[in-house]
């Protein structure tokens, strides 16, 4: 490519600088109505206010309180117990499967990526309301636990104390299943067949071509799989609403939620904020993280 | 062979778990079309199909009202932010100038930026400005946030653009406008497209942004409308399940359509890079 100096590389009559004129309108909308506002939930978090009269400096209080106050802390903790659900168990299922999948070519492989992507396509709203009526004390799990004798199990699931968060979790795991499978089908067919062959006459068998071919070969895949589900289970707001609204009490209550629950019905703006804030920076360590880990990329 | 029995325990699983994903759609689908009577609904399939549920569920829940919401807000929200992005991740593909490296990431910032920590601080802006309880409260924030993606996605695609093709349009005479809208926009009709119902559907789904800013009941967009309908009808199933039915059929349609466009778009979503 041109290795010259800058100026002297540019069309002429042609300034570059005109690039700003064409970023300046995305940017303006993007600032005022992305960036600042975030700029300003990292201020109004370190304040304590109800969002009426005059807020007062409250330091680092709202960010303290969320490590020693426990009505603070059981989100997050919910929030990781959800992530087992929305990030951990769709990644597993999916490779379990792509690696049955990973020896044959799939035919029909449209028609069962388009029923498997379904549900993330679908509002969570509706989502959350066919899935409430699913777990409601008459609804259909409980109607198929009684017809098969099981009539012990049936319970109200929303409503349990203990099962009401594993409830909701399980839903994730509905929605997020189909995209690690469609991701790690495509990439398991991508895998040259060679691999396996080669594997196979070393004297590999399933599992450990499994981790010699399969795994590695899905490296990418897995890395873009548990970001879009790791972010996509802490950004999980309308499920909680529809389905529980943090309860029983509040053993469902994630951070998401606890935001809107603070700012809008408690009118306790920095808190809100500050949980906002937080969330933000767990979203970020996690991404790096994964990208690190699984992709042994170096900073 | 054990080929064959992979290939019947492939199958096998596959058909499995497409059962899996669509035992609550039909559910619902069923639901939605048994009689009103009918105790729990079910997966019991319906005798005759019960269309008056969705014509109630439309009528009781003003989904008429919501659904032009909708469709506005959708349109504008699209429209601006696909127009802007395009503008946006022009410049960044092809152009170089001073800290446009940082401008671009700063846009790459807004895919993982959760809406939660923004929509406090944009309440009380938006109030200030007397904004709330408007279609302005819906669709700037939204456009906002739609172009950390748009940019992103469309970057890729003009940085991909032939390079001969700019460089011949420049000999010709064209400047940097026409040959962005000449050319390279209907070069760029599949990726534009892909951007299109990505954005589309995310809009239409919203559901946060227009809980907190919207208390006019005129103003509901659909997804709240459905939420305040599970709150009033919540006893009678086959009505919310006639109305969740009706409110997802819209991008179930573009995506049976072009289901293609929405995984590729989805799945770029986690950035490289």
């Amino acid at each position: 490519m041109k290795g010259k100096p800058t100026s002297t590389s540019r069309a002429p009559g042609e300034p570059r600088s005109i690039g700003y004129l064409y970023v300046l309108p995305a940017l303006a909308v993007y600032g005022l109505f992305l960036l600042y506002p975030f700029g300003q939930a990292v201020g109004l978090s370190f304040l304590h206010w109800d969002g009426l009269t005059r807020a007062t400096s409250a330091g680092l209080d709202n960010y303290t309180a969320l490590f020693t106050d426990p009505t603070l802390r059981a989100p997050f903790g919910h929030a990781l117990i959800l992530l087992v659900f929305y990030a951990a168990l769709p990644v597993v299922i999916g490779l379990l499967l792509a690696a049955t999948m990973s020896r044959i070519r799939v035919r029909g492989l449209t028609f069962f990526r388009t029923v498997l992507f379904l549900p993330q396509v679908l509002a969570m709203v509706v989502v959350g309301v066919a899935w409430r009526s699913i777990l409601a004390p008459d609804g259909l799990l409980n109607d198929a636990l009684r017809a098969v004798g099981l009539d012990g199990l049936a319970r109200p699931w929303l409503g349990d104390d203990t099962w009401a968060l594993p409830a909701v979790g399980v839903v994730g795991t509905w929605v997020m299943t189909g995209l690690c499978m469609v991701l790690f089908l495509a990439g398991a067919q991508r895998i040259p067949r060679e691999l396996y062959e080669a594997a196979r006459l070393d004297g590999a068998g399933a599992v450990r071509e499994f981790f010699a071919v399969t795994l590695p070969g899905l490296r990418g895949e897995i890395s873009v799989a548990l970001t879009l589900t790791i972010i996509a289970g802490l950004r999980n707001f309308d499920l909680i609403y529809i389905t529980t609204g943090g309860g029983p009490g509040n053993a469902t209550s994630v951070p998401a939620y606890e935001v809107y629950h603070r700012a809008f019905e408690l009118n306790e703006v920095g808190s809100a904020a500050a949980i906002g804030v937080a969330l933000t920076v767990l979203i970020f360590a996690l991404t790096v993280t994964v990208s690190r880990l699984v992709e042994g990329r170096r900073a | 062979m054990t080929s064959r029995i992979e290939r019947t325990a492939t199958y096998a699983i596959l058909a499995l778990f497409a059962v899996l994903a669509l035992t609550p759609v039909i559910g619902i689908l069923s639901t939605a079309f048994s009689s009103p009577n009918s105790v729990g609904g079910g997966f019991a399939l319906p005798d005759t199909l019960h269309w008056s549920n969705f014509q109630q569920a439309w009528q009781r829940g003003h989904f008429g009202t919501y659904l032009g919401n909708s469709v506005l807000v959708t349109l504008v929200v699209v429209t601006a932010s696909t127009v802007l992005s395009i503008l946006a991740a022009y410049a960044f593909g092809t152009m170089r100038f001073r800290g446009s490296t940082l401008l671009f990431y700063l846009f790459v910032l807004g895919l993982t930026l959760p809406q939660e920590a923004l929509v406090v601080p944009l309440y009380f802006d938006l109030r200030y400005f007397h904004l709330t309880d408007t279609y302005w409260a819906l669709i700037l924030p939204q456009t906002a946030q739609s172009l950390a993606f748009g940019v992103f996605w469309m970057r890729t695609y003009f940085m991909n653009s032939t390079r001969s093709v700019i460089e011949a349009a420049r000999v010709d005479g064209a400047n940097t406008w026409t040959t962005l809208w000449r050319i390279l926009v209907p070069m760029g009709r599949p990726a534009i497209t892909t951007l299109i119902v990505i954005t589309f559907m995310w809009t239409w789904n919203e559901f946060l942004m227009a809980l907190v800013m919207i208390s006019d009941e005129s103003l509901r967009t659909v997804p709240l409308g459905l939420a305040f309908f599970q709150g009033q009808q919540s006893a009678d199933t086959t009505l919310l399940a006639a109305a969740s039915a009706l409110i997802a059929l819209p991008v179930v349609v573009v995506y049976v359509a072009l289901q293609r466009k929405f995984i590729e778009g989805m799945l770029s979503g986690a950035v490289k890079e």
